[in-house]
């Protein structure tokens, strides 16, 4: 048994049948082909496979694809914008906040949905907001002055 | 050689990887999709030792979707190759799919192929295996004593080598006439490497053309090559071709060849059609080679100044329940021949039991026995400190090894030659930074208000650059540990270099381009760095033991000297000058006292490839290749210090400060360097602080899932302070070092060390590690009976 799906990606609409079980980031990476979002666990730890939707970042490997008919989805490919990098982009590689890079797209999400929340965090704050991202290359110093960087560039655009 | 002063050796550059990875374009394993792919779920033992009776694959095959599916009565390919032998060790047969008898739980028993991956796990799923469990040992010690299940039946008392190294009657000596012997049993518990991205790997044949290509998270993909196509595969390796693209970290669970990547590129030979085999996370845990794992009794010999008279070692190694491809060498020569640290300790004797267990099997973690070896070292000093009554800090003094920079090594009594090394530096920085004299002061104020600051300062030395091939050949490797370095000049002069080192996250791409574009004074725009394909660059060993930079870079920049020799000659033609009137800076060729006549890099380059006007006799073109055997080993060393806070009241520990200064010699990218130490920290404090790979006695995982093992988190780790000094290695042309592991062989003893030295009050000397909220509260708790 197949089931219709349809929802929006990085503003383009994508519609196609699928099995009930399929998690939502199979279908992003094996049936639409976006391979930018990753899966590193499969329990939920390491948020590789956070993506934008319906404005929350959320983990793609803990949905069916089907609970996100009619979603509006965001996966890291549709974070830079026509070919300019978000500040956030620009400061994962500005402080070196990524070596593997598999991680990477997740922490970005992570610190898209962040800084909307708290444009201002405090290095506590950063740190406890990543708890549901895990990274084995950087021990996270980076990644949190990545973030506090695109927090004050954002803050001066 | 001005050019190797200009500005781009030693400048923080930003990674031009970076660009593909921050906008989800890279391109790792599980991103390969080939046409008329299947994809395989393995079947794996849930017993920790059981014979098999019988698999019933009936029910698999009538899954629709399911294309094959295989068990080791199908798949009698060669078993899996050990690359590092010992004095008499004896070596089980690893088959690539269990035959009879499964050893430990996740060891692979079928593979299934089907249409999708979902298919491939039903079928899996309904794979029928009839197992009879056996009693199973998890324990090194307990796997030796008499009664304890037996892996194999030609290996008595599971023990796979016995190894020793040092003098033993020096040692014994030592001791009988020592002032103060310290003891210490400890483990060095068991860590599960936990690279982000799981293991993964596709295969695919080309029956017409009879050829295997291999995209496979791999940290060294010739290895992989030589071993799989000659050992197990039995096929030429001109036929096979090993693609290692993105790799999500190593730390060295991917320099191991395992079964599934040969399982499933034997289906793909089978059936014609490519495979596709990803991790899921609970298999890495259950099969990536696992790291540490060491049960030791351990003393040190002191004189009654408090000088280290000698170093007793006796440990029982978890080698996991087959021998994966380099585990013999990790807790014998990457171990104990690091055992004398910074220190001078003039006679030491260490003895090892390579055991086998119902375990996964152990190998290269991040670190790779020098770890061990520190962590040893460092909470012995701390315990004597404590007995003697001496301040750690001056006890360290009293014993580091004198400076030694001007080329003439320090001979250990444990085989290492130390390259070069100036110990007190380090230290005292580390100490500065990290206010240690002063904190000391807090700590005692803090003890009267009931608060539990430790101060934790431990010194480490690592050996990078593996290695000397003539010696790693004498000591039992199965392979020479020398690297490749392609340099390829274009006509325009721009240039491509081919490394056999590989990246999977150190940024090879930014800092060989910047080796290289700061030797021939050249943009770096101009050049292209390539790794990672048997296709493309030269036999090349591959990235662990900190070793790109040391032997990779070393490589790369001999072929830049024979190219930069060509184009001094193709320049002194054209300019009608001799050869040794030339200098070579900022790209270009100039005659000495007339610097207006000159030759460009590109004019040079240009010229090669035209040949209309070179010295006669001369081949066109420029390019060379060139292969560096080290030496020596390079010897990288530093001080670390953390001061923490522990709650006795539930055992939390708070991470208050983190001091590394770290001596890796001298830097290309100082930023690169700088995260790579960041990353080693981390490590290094979860493996003092959360990690633990447990198994129940008879071999059960515990910890199988990111749930039950405590990989760190950024809201358990403070920011890092970090520093270096500069002690450049004499072993090569760069007088680097090394700088991939310091982080996390410093970084366990230290913070051990400064929870201890919180609990000093309560008159606790020693908890093995994880220091667990857990483990802390019930030692406080016993204490305080």
């Amino acid at each position: 048994m197949k089931l219709p799906v349809k929802m929006t990606i990085n503003g383009t609409s994508y519609s196609h049948e699928v099995e009930p079980r399929m998690l939502l980031v199979h279908y992003i990476r094996e049936v639409v082909g976006l391979t930018g979002t990753h899966v590193g666990c499969d329990t939920s730890q390491c948020g590789a496979c956070n993506i934008i939707m319906t404005g929350q970042a959320v983990k793609s490997c803990t949905l069916f694809a089907v609970q996100a008919d009619g979603a509006q989805i965001t996966t890291i490919e549709g974070i830079a914008k026509d070919g300019t990098l978000h500040p956030i982009q620009e400061a994962f590689w500005e402080k070196h906040g990524l070596q593997c890079g598999f991680c990477t797209p997740g922490m970005i999400i992570t610190a898209y949905q962040l800084l909307q929340r708290y444009p201002k965090p405090s290095e506590a704050k950063i740190r406890h907001e990543l708890e549901g991202n895990l990274c084995r290359c950087t021990g996270y110093h980076n990644i949190v002055k990545a973030i506090q960087y695109a927090a004050e560039t954002m803050a001066g655009k | 050689m001005a050019a190797t002063e200009t500005r781009l050796f030693g400048a923080a550059i930003k990674r031009r990887e970076d660009p593909r990875f921050i906008t989800g374009r890279g391109q790792y394993v599980d991103d390969v999709k080939l046409p008329g792919m299947t994809y395989a779920a393995f079947v794996r033992s849930p017993h920790a030792h059981a014979t098999i009776r019988g698999i019933n694959t009936a029910s698999a095959k009538a899954v629709p979707g399911v294309v094959a599916v295989y068990t080791g009565q199908d798949c009698k390919v060669g078993g899996l190759p050990c690359g590092w032998m010992l004095p008499g060790i004896k070596v089980p047969t690893r088959p690539v799919l269990a035959a009879g008898k499964v050893r430990y739980v996740g060891e692979p028993v079928a593979v299934v192929i089907a249409e999708t991956p979902y298919a491939a796990k039903d079928g899996a799923e309904a794979v029928q295996v009839d197992y009879g469990p056996l009693p199973g040992v998890s324990d090194p010690k307990k796997a030796h004593q008499s009664g304890a299940a037996a892996l194999f039946d030609d290996v008595p008392s599971n023990q796979c080598f016995y190894w020793t190294i040092g003098d033993k009657a020096a040692t014994d000596a030592a001791f009988k006439s020592a002032a103060k012997v310290v003891s210490q049993p400890l483990r060095n518990q068991r860590l599960i490497p936990n690279a982000i991205e799981p293991r993964a790997c596709v295969a695919s044949y080309a029956p017409a053309m009879g050829e295997l290509t291999l995209w496979v998270t791999t940290q060294n993909p010739h290895v992989h090559r030589l071993l799989m196509a000659a050992f197990v595969l039995g096929m030429p390796e001109t036929k096979m071709r090993v693609i290692g693209p993105d790799v999500g970290g190593g730390f060295g669970s991917k320099i191991f060849v395992y079964n599934e990547e040969v399982a499933v590129s034997w289906a793909s030979k089978t059936l014609g059609r490519p495979v596709k085999w990803t991790a899921e996370r609970r298999e890495s845990f259950l099969n990536d080679a696992h790291g540490r794992d060491h049960v030791t009794e351990a003393e040190m010999a002191f004189d009654a100044s408090g000088k280290i008279t000698g170093l007793r070692v006796k440990t029982h190694a978890n080698l996991g329940a087959y021998l994966s491809t380099f585990a013999p060498l990790i807790p014998s020569y990457l171990y104990g021949t690091l055992l004398s640290g910074v220190y001078k300790i003039p006679a030491i004797f260490c003895e090892v039991w390579g055991m086998l267990t119902n375990t996964a099997p152990v190998d290269a973690y991040r670190g790779a026995g020098r770890p061990e070896a520190t962590y040893l070292l460092e909470r012995l000093m701390d315990r004597a400190a404590g007995e003697l009554g001496v301040d750690p800090v001056e006890l360290r003094r009293r014993n580091l090894i004198p400076p030694f920079t001007d080329g003439t090594p320090y001979q250990t009594p444990v085989a290492f030659a130390y390259d070069s090394g100036n110990y007190e530096p380090a230290l005292k920085r580390a100490l500065e930074m990290a206010g240690y004299d002063k904190a000391r002061k807090e700590q005692a104020e803090a003890r009267k208000q009931g608060r539990h600051l430790g101060i934790g300062v431990s010194t480490y030395i690592e050996a990078c650059g593996p290695a000397p091939s003539a010696v790693a050949g004498s000591l039992g490797a199965g392979a020479g540990l020398w690297e490749s370095g392609q340099v390829r000049v274009h006509p325009t002069g721009s240039v491509t270099v081919y490394t056999g080192s590989h990246s999977h996250g150190q940024g090879h791409e930014t800092t060989f381009a910047q080796l290289v574009a700061d030797q021939l004074g050249i943009p770096m725009e101009h050049v292209e760095v390539v790794h990672g394909d048997t296709a493309q660059i030269p036999f090349g060993m591959g990235t662990y033991g900190s070793r790109s930079a040391c032997v990779g870079g070393a490589a790369i920049v001999l072929s830049l000297d024979k190219i930069k020799e060509k184009g001094r000659k193709i320049a002194a033609h054209l300019l009608e000058a001799n050869e040794n009137d030339l200098t070579f800076e900022a790209g270009k060729w100039s005659v000495k006292g007339s610097l207006d006549k000159a030759k460009t890099w590109g004019d040079v380059a240009l010229m090669a490839y035209l040949a209309h006007n070179i010295p006669k006799g001369m081949e066109p073109g420029l390019e060379a290749t060139s292969f560096f055997d080290p030496p020596n080993f390079t010897f990288p060393f530093g001080a670390h210090v953390a001061i923490v806070e522990v709650d006795s009241e539930t055992g939390q520990v708070k991470i208050l400060k983190y001091v590394a200064v770290d001596d890796v010699g001298r830097v290309i990218n100082p930023m690169i360097v700088d995260g790579m130490v960041h990353g080693g920290i981390a490590q290094g404090v979860g493996q003092a602080l959360w990690e633990h790979g447990v198994y129940t006695d008879d071999g059960q995982l515990l910890t199988a899932t990111m749930m039950d093992y405590a990989l760190p988190k950024a809201d358990q780790l403070p920011m890092y302070e970090s520093d270096r000094t500069v002690t450049p290695s004499p072993v090569n042309s760069l007088g680097v070092k090394g700088a991939g592991e310091t982080g996390t062989i410093a970084a366990t003893p230290t913070v051990a060390n400064a929870v201890l030295d919180a609990l000093a009050p309560f008159g606790v000397t020693h908890i093995d590690m994880p220091l667990t909220p857990d483990r802390i509260w019930k030692a406080v708790a016993a204490a305080k009976k």
